[in-house]
């Protein structure tokens, strides 16, 4: 099978899936509850939801692993259970997906900080190292390290997926706007310098997602596409932002407000587009509508 | 004396902690905060006058830089490990009563929620800005909250919440410590609330960043 860089450098444009967070809570994932560990105990509800965005067009779906390291996971007292359910996730993504789409096993930030002491980067290297192949084992093509803020962080885990699976690495940062209409991310990380060091780390593919929507990430895009003029880009917005209707929260962007974003994303330099927090199925739908006919 | 606490304010702002801190890079090989205020009580600057005059506005300063998003996260996290560093020294003076606190700070994550680090800033900035935080972690219930407060009378509680799913928490945290005690100063924070938010769910404020939580309790403090 072909790799997701070679597919995205011949030109296609690749769909990924929407949400996953989200998406659980809607099938009754409880607050407190850990995620992934419905990887064995609701294993059928992921595999539905991995298997609604196959059905939906993704060409690549992650998997219910983003809070699946061992800091992640200590939460819930179930650090000592990294491979096995982060090889679950892998495997249910694998098997909605069938051979001919990719799963991206999704590895999210630890919540640690090196520069406060919280953790050493030895630690946090075992850590993505431990993740990555419990993932690869289960059969991801990618990992796909996502919504980071800090570049020592990031790096270390493109280094630990790197140095440990033969899978491509996807990078995703997430970014805040600033006030003069700049985007940082939290730990004060600008795009271009993001793209420099993932692609020194030895990041496949780099990109961008969550916190914003649709129509405040090409600024973002433009500031990678001119950092890493070769590397192929993901772009998975939120569906706009979360309002809170009668206690319960919806997103702002619908499927069809959403779509309607796609022509200037893939003209900022994304040809991987896929979205996050607050949107499912349709959305990727009409992502996926939008970008028809179009080369990346 | 004023040369001495101007030194220890930019120790504070910049995040100098000791002369072995290899950061920032340009005050490489300079004494800290930690040196500095151990200086200063040796030469008989009074402990209440290097927390008003120094510390307390080197923190500010930060404070008030992170929220016009002129400093990121790191730099907010070295001035309070600065902190950190100089208040070490003035711990006896608490608590012989010489250094007072400008009140107790109650601070958590509301229950659901395992974010730490934006209720970790605001807890940095507060005791940055001379109060006593009581900090209850992470995933904290509604009773959790009201037993601290029972223990604590008359401290102004913070509540944090980064996912819109647990933000509805607030709302019942906020009702039971009113109920406990109608005047209960009740402050919430987090990525996904506003201002609306925090009305409808009969919170005393909001604020974006950490410095307006702080800002709005001295404010408060001085019409009093």
């Amino acid at each position: 099978m072909k790799r997701i860089t070679q597919t995205l450098t011949g030109g296609r444009v690749l769909i990924s899936d929407g949400a996953w967070g989200t998406f659980l809570i809607r099938k009754g994932l409880r607050p407190g509850e850990c995620p992934e560990l419905w990887n064995v105990e609701h294993r059928e509800a992921v595999l539905e939801i991995a298997r609604s965005y196959v059905e939906a067009g993704s060409d690549a779906i992650s998997t219910n692993s983003f809070g699946g390291s061992a800091f992640k996971l200590a939460h819930y007292g179930l650090s000592d259970r990294v491979h096995e359910l982060n090889r679950a996730a892998a495997a249910i993504s694998r098997e909605a997906a069938g051979p001919n789409r990719f799963v991206m096993g999704s590895i999210g930030p630890t919540g640690k900080i090196l520069m406060m002491g919280d953790v050493t980067e030895e630690e946090l290297y075992e850590a993505f190292k431990g993740q990555s192949l419990a993932l690869a084992d289960g059969g991801a093509d990618a990992c796909l390290i996502e919504t980071m803020t800090a570049l020592d962080e990031a790096t270390i885990a493109i280094r630990a997926a790197k140095e440990n699976t033969p899978l491509e690495v996807i990078c995703t940062f997430t970014y805040d706007r600033q006030m003069g209409g700049r985007y940082h991310t939290m730990m004060g990380v600008a795009p271009a310098s993001m793209a420099e060091a993932a692609l020194a780390a030895g990041a496949d593919i780099i990109g961008v997602n969550c916190s914003l929507g649709p129509g405040e990430m090409p600024p973002i895009v433009r500031e990678l596409r001119q950092a890493a003029p070769n590397t192929p880009i993901l772009v998975q917005p939120n569906a706009g932002h979360p309002v809170v209707k009668n206690g319960l929260d919806t997103y702002s962007e619908t499927p069809e407000t959403f779509a309607r974003f796609v022509p200037e994303l893939m003209a900022s330099g994304a040809g991987f587009l896929g979205a996050c927090c607050g949107s499912g199925p349709d959305h990727i739908r009409a992502i996926a509508a939008a970008t028809a006919g179009r080369r990346a | 004396m004023q040369d001495l606490l101007e030194q220890i304010t930019v120790c504070i702002e910049r995040g100098k902690v000791n002369g072995k801190s290899p950061y920032p890079p340009d005050m490489r090989g300079q004494d800290g905060a930690d040196e500095l205020v151990s200086k200063a009580l040796g030469a008989g600057v009074p402990a209440t006058d290097i927390l008003e005059r120094a510390l307390i506005i080197g923190m500010g300063n930060v404070g008030q830089k992170f929220s016009e998003n002129k400093v990121f996260v790191p730099d907010l996290l070295m001035s309070a490990k600065a902190m950190t560093a100089a208040m070490k020294h003035l711990k006896p003076f608490f608590e012989s009563g010489q250094a007072k606190h400008k009140g107790t700070f109650i601070l958590g994550t509301v229950q659901g929620d395992l974010h730490d680090i934006g209720k970790n800033l605001v807890g940095m900035v507060m005791e940055g800005g001379g109060w006593k935080v009581v900090d209850l972690g992470v995933d904290v219930s509604a009773e959790k909250f009201l037993e601290a407060l029972k223990q604590n009378p008359g401290s102004v509680v913070g509540l944090s919440a980064l996912l819109t799913t647990t933000m509805v928490n607030m709302e019942k945290t906020v009702k039971l410590l009113k109920q406990h005690d109608a005047k209960a100063t009740v402050l919430v924070g987090g990525a996904p609330l506003t201002n609306e938010f925090a009305k409808k769910i009969g919170a005393d404020a909001y604020s974006p960043d950490p410095q307006g939580a702080l800002n709005y309790l001295t404010d408060r403090h001085s019409r009093n």
